[in-house]
């Protein structure tokens, strides 16, 4: 059999995603959902492959392409992570096409649909691109291509108002940060002459360097990547953005961003752990996320805001494992993240187009459609942390690492916002099972939608009781 | 046979969910699991202090983690009141207004979850099945429940979800706490480490802590009782049985599997925090529950202030006081469910739990006067009732207790000022009783018709297990004490 090498991984997803697009340039006339459903079986074949690229340690000392680009364990793991996210998006924007096209009025019936079903191909290049990344010029350019594509799905049904406002907020502090990334990259490349992230570990070793600069240039890039991971204080930009941005893109951005900067964030404090502000630092944010997160996400009555600030308070439970420096932990816990919320939004997006957002129109959603309440009912308890689910997994590890290492105030405040995680998210529960409404009319859910959800239950509970596969595939 | 007891309520939950006619299904299904529980009883090896019938499946090699099960004594009995009282609840439950598979499916998940939190001899599915039945209990609450019931649902949920990550927490540092070559989920690995003494005391007494507090919000230990009367006076009496009857055992249980045969020290050194705050248990919320005016609210108070036995009993740690906890656990169990199930009822038929609307029911539902009877008096400790066996073994070995004490004796005091609970306990009941049973009948409840024949069943069933075990006390002490010889004389 042909041996694959994780670079070709890329580029066979670049190909698609040039080939998609010159076929919506050129056939008209198709109906353009048919493109996604052809992205689909090219990353499904791409995430295939992916399984067969045997992994390589990443050498300390390498050259030319190879000192800027890793292809470990950790890497390929999150393409396959990239891969799957982009799948499920793509699955859910086929059922907001209609959205997308009642959003350009008078244009021809589907203009912008093909532009809309491609770019998400390009931000998992992008994606796949950053967990591979070892230089800081490597990452910035690979975070860049995430970027980008993001601007435009963010703004993509820029006929409404709050949409607009989401990309300019986005577009403005994006770009914000990437100027903090780059100065701190500046600082840190003066002090210590390197941005390969394994020389940079040595170059930080010489007591003879500034090390206080050195502390100001990681700070920096701890800000750009706190706006991806969405960590407080770097956080205004969600819930708005989250909002207004189409619901499938919410969902990509508060999943397969949000786990690229994680593994961007492990990958450039690994050098900076020699240094003991380093880790204060971080306590510091993953106590503010917490306790931010959940208190926000209390009274807030719109799903979409709510999963927006729950997605604050998971960065911080992610944080906990970054403090502790449990790569396993972070990324078991990212797994878990990515299959219940991927299941809140794609129910969300199934919903929200018959009734609306609002909490309070999922009232009776048992009643009307018992399989997405169902659904909705695991990725709820899921995001609380019930036994029995991948998110309870993920906490138990989060907590174990915490304890192991004695972070005593990390565990404390993060128990409390457990307790506020379970109000906030059985909230959504009560208006499913408990509520009554007027408005009994069935929800449809087509068939690739019901495989999708489907798929991402059986994993919820199959990853919450035997999580072992995810284990062994991170072991080193 | 044990994993049967455990996934034949789950599997009929799931069942029910998909379609199957809920109330045969669950009803098939409680009694196939009490049958079972009884010829694990019969079964027995008596004498032994280990597990038996012990299976395993490893999960992880690398964490030590696997799913065991098994029994010994202690969670014999729990696993068979568990049984009990699952029949009867589902019995009494009766049809079902609004989604009936559902309301069935959770009373199995409790049940189901419960048995499999008793059966586990793994750390984390102990863990794990106890917050499967959370969970319904909530839901069960939140939809079927009356009165207050969304306030009361939510105040359960964040006590308990709180409660259980503390729990957790314990558990987490409890598995840390060995060297790393000896770490393992297995309880019995955990019993062999902590006798070899590899459990710092240092260590102990954090943990207890946090398995003190954590279980103790699980058992409504005061201070942290205030979500139970609120929600067993809102719960469907079918879930109040469950729960105040079997589930909330959970956290007592787990003292006694865990806290005290693995942290004798920790034990040692909150033994006067915890008798204090089981005096506030009796003594504190026994005069809260004099003060209730109806009968759901009367019966949540009491059953947290019976808990507070259970932890005279466990905190003397001493065989004669340990066993009477045990004793107790199991007749309070049976006892509060049989008094919530008539409650139930007589709301269901009357509207109205309030004792100045209510009297002289005794003449017109004459079945139902004396079960109720038989519940009071159970619950106040009358001989010849499986609770006065629990509580005269509680006395005697707080009184008496396994610790070596200094010149002031804290249990001494604490055993007097408990007795008087009895009193405490005796003056609500039998006002309860006689405010509703007795005097004189007003016109609207002339036509209020008894039991029916099928709803006798359970009850006799309830009666007929504390009578039981009132009179012969000797065959529950017979299958409990090893369990607790073998490790109070281990750790002295």
């Amino acid at each position: 059999m042909m041996r694959i090498t994780a670079p070709e991984l890329e580029i066979a997803v670049l190909v698609l995603g040039m080939v998609i697009l010159l076929v919506e340039t050129f056939a008209t006339k198709i109906d353009k959902r048919i493109l996604a459903f052809a992205a689909i079986a090219g990353l499904a074949i791409v995430l295939l492959a992916s399984f067969f690229v045997a992994p390589s340690p990443s050498p300390d000392q390498a050259t030319g392409f190879w000192s800027f680009y890793t292809a470990d364990r950790l890497s390929i793991f999150f393409k396959q992570f990239a891969l799957v996210t982009t799948i499920f998006v793509l699955i859910m924007m086929a059922d907001y096409a209609p959205v997308v096209r009642r959003s350009f009025p008078g244009a021809a019936p589907q203009s912008g649909l093909g532009e809309f079903l491609t770019l998400p191909i390009f931000t998992c290049l992008g994606l796949m691109y950053l967990v591979s990344a070892i230089d800081f010029v490597f990452i910035f350019v690979s975070l860049e291509l995430v970027t980008i594509s993001f601007y435009v799905l963010v703004s993509f049904t820029r006929r409404n108002p709050i949409t607009l406002e989401a990309g300019t907020k986005y577009l403005v502090l994006s770009a914000l940060s990437t100027a903090f990334l780059v100065y701190g990259i500046a600082w840190i490349f003066g002090v210590t002459g390197q941005t390969n992230l394994y020389r940079l570990t040595e170059a930080l070793a010489n007591p003879a360097i500034n090390h206080n600069a050195a502390l100001l240039g990681m700070g920096f890039v701890l800000v750009a990547l706190g706006f991806k991971i969405a960590a407080v204080p770097f956080q205004i930009w969600v819930p708005d953005v989250y909002q207004g941005a189409p619901t499938p893109v919410t969902a990509y951005l508060s999943v397969g961003s949000k786990a690229a900067g994680f593994v961007v964030l492990l990958r450039v404090l690994q050098p900076f752990l020699v240094l003991p502000e380093t880790q204060r630092l971080v306590v510091l944010i993953a106590l503010l996320t917490l306790i931010y997160g959940n208190l926000a996400a209390l009274p807030q009555a719109n799903l979409k805001r709510l999963l927006a600030y729950s997605s604050i308070a998971h960065a911080g439970y992610l944080l906990i494992g970054v403090v502790c420096f449990d790569v396993r932990a972070v990324s078991f816990y990212l797994v878990a993240y990515l299959l219940m919320t991927l299941l809140s939004f794609a129910v969300l997006i199934i919903v929200a187009q018959q009734t609306g957002e609002e909490i309070s129109d999922f009232d009776g959603l048992a009643r009307r459609s018992p399989f997405l309440a169902f659904a909705m009912l695991i990725g709820m308890v899921s995001l609380a942390g019930v036994p029995f689910t991948a998110g309870f997994l993920g906490k138990f590890y989060i907590f174990y690492a915490a304890v192991l290492q004695r972070q005593v105030a990390l565990v404390v405040v993060g128990v409390l916002t457990v307790g506020c995680g379970f109000y906030y998210y059985l909230k959504v529960v009560r208006a499913m099972y408990w509520q009554s409404t007027t408005n009994i009319a069935k929800i449809p859910v087509n068939g690739l939608s019901r495989l999708a959800i489907s798929a991402l239950i059986l994993c919820t509970i199959w990853f919450g009781i035997y999580p072992q596969p995810i284990l062994d595939a991170l072991k080193r | 046979m044990v994993l049967f007891i455990i996934f034949c309520p789950i599997i009929a939950a799931i069942l029910i969910m998909v379609g199957m006619p809920a109330r045969k299904t669950a009803l098939a299904a409680s009694v196939l699991t009490f049958l079972a529980a009884g010829f694990l009883l019969a079964s027995f090896g008596h004498g032994q202090s280990g597990f038996q019938h012990v299976t395993s499946f490893t999960i992880s090699r690398e964490w030590r983690l696997s799913f065991t099960t098994g029994i010994d004594g202690l969670s014999l009995i729990m696993v068979l009141l568990a049984t009990i009282v699952t029949v009867a609840a589902v019995w009494f439950a009766g049809a079902i207004e609004r989604y009936e598979n559902a309301f069935y499916a959770c009373l199995l998940f409790i049940s189901g979850g419960a048995i499999g939190a008793f059966a586990s001899i793994d750390l984390f599915f102990f863990y794990a099945f106890h917050e499967l039945a959370l969970i319904p209990t909530f839901l069960l609450i939140g939809i079927w429940g009356s009165g207050n019931r969304a306030a009361a649902a939510w105040k359960i949920t964040i006590y308990l979800a709180i409660g259980s990550f503390i729990l957790l927490l314990g558990l987490i540092l409890l598995y840390q706490s060995v060297p790393a070559a000896s770490r393992s989920f297995d309880i019995r690995a955990l019993q062999t480490a902590a006798s070899a003494g590899q459990i710092t005391a240092d260590a102990q007494r954090h943990i207890y802590l946090l398995l003190l507090i954590g279980f103790g919000i699980l058992v409504s230990l005061f201070p942290f009782h205030t979500w139970a009367p609120e929600a067993y006076a809102s719960a469907p009496a079918p879930a109040a049985m469950l729960h105040a009857g079997v589930l909330k055992k959970f956290g007592l249980y787990g003292l006694l599997r865990l806290a005290v045969p693995l942290l004798p020290e920790g034990a040692r050194h909150w033994t006067n925090l915890l008798v204090i705050l089981l005096l506030g248990n009796i003594i504190y919320v026994g005069l809260v529950t004099i003060a209730q005016k109806r009968l759901d609210w009367m019966l949540g108070y009491s059953s947290v202030m019976h808990m507070g036995y259970i932890f005279l009993g466990i905190a003397s740690a001493g065989i004669l006081g340990v066993t009477g906890a045990a004793v107790l656990m199991f007749a309070h169990g049976l006892s509060i469910a049989l008094l919530f199930a008539l409650a139930g009822e007589l709301r269901q038929r009357t509207g109205t739990l309030v004792f100045d609307e209510l009297g002289g029911l005794a003449k017109v539902m004459p079945f139902a006067g004396l079960a109720f009877g038989f519940g009071a008096f159970a619950a106040v400790g009358l001989p010849g009732l499986a609770n006065f066996a629990g509580e005269i073994m509680i006395f005697f070995g707080a009184f008496k207790n396994g610790w070596v004490m200094d010149s002031f004796h804290i249990f001494q005091i604490a055993t007097v000022l408990a007795l008087w609970g009895v009193v405490i306990s005796t003056v609500y009941m039998l006002r309860a009783y006689r405010k509703m049973f007795m005097g004189t009948v007003s016109e609207r409840w002339k036509q209020l018709l008894d039991l029916r024949l099928a709803l006798r069943v359970p009850v006799a069933l309830l009666v007929g297990a504390l009578l039981c075990y009132g009179f012969f006390p000797q065959s529950f002490v017979r299958v409990v004490a090893p369990r607790f010889r073998t490790y109070l004389s281990a750790n002295r």
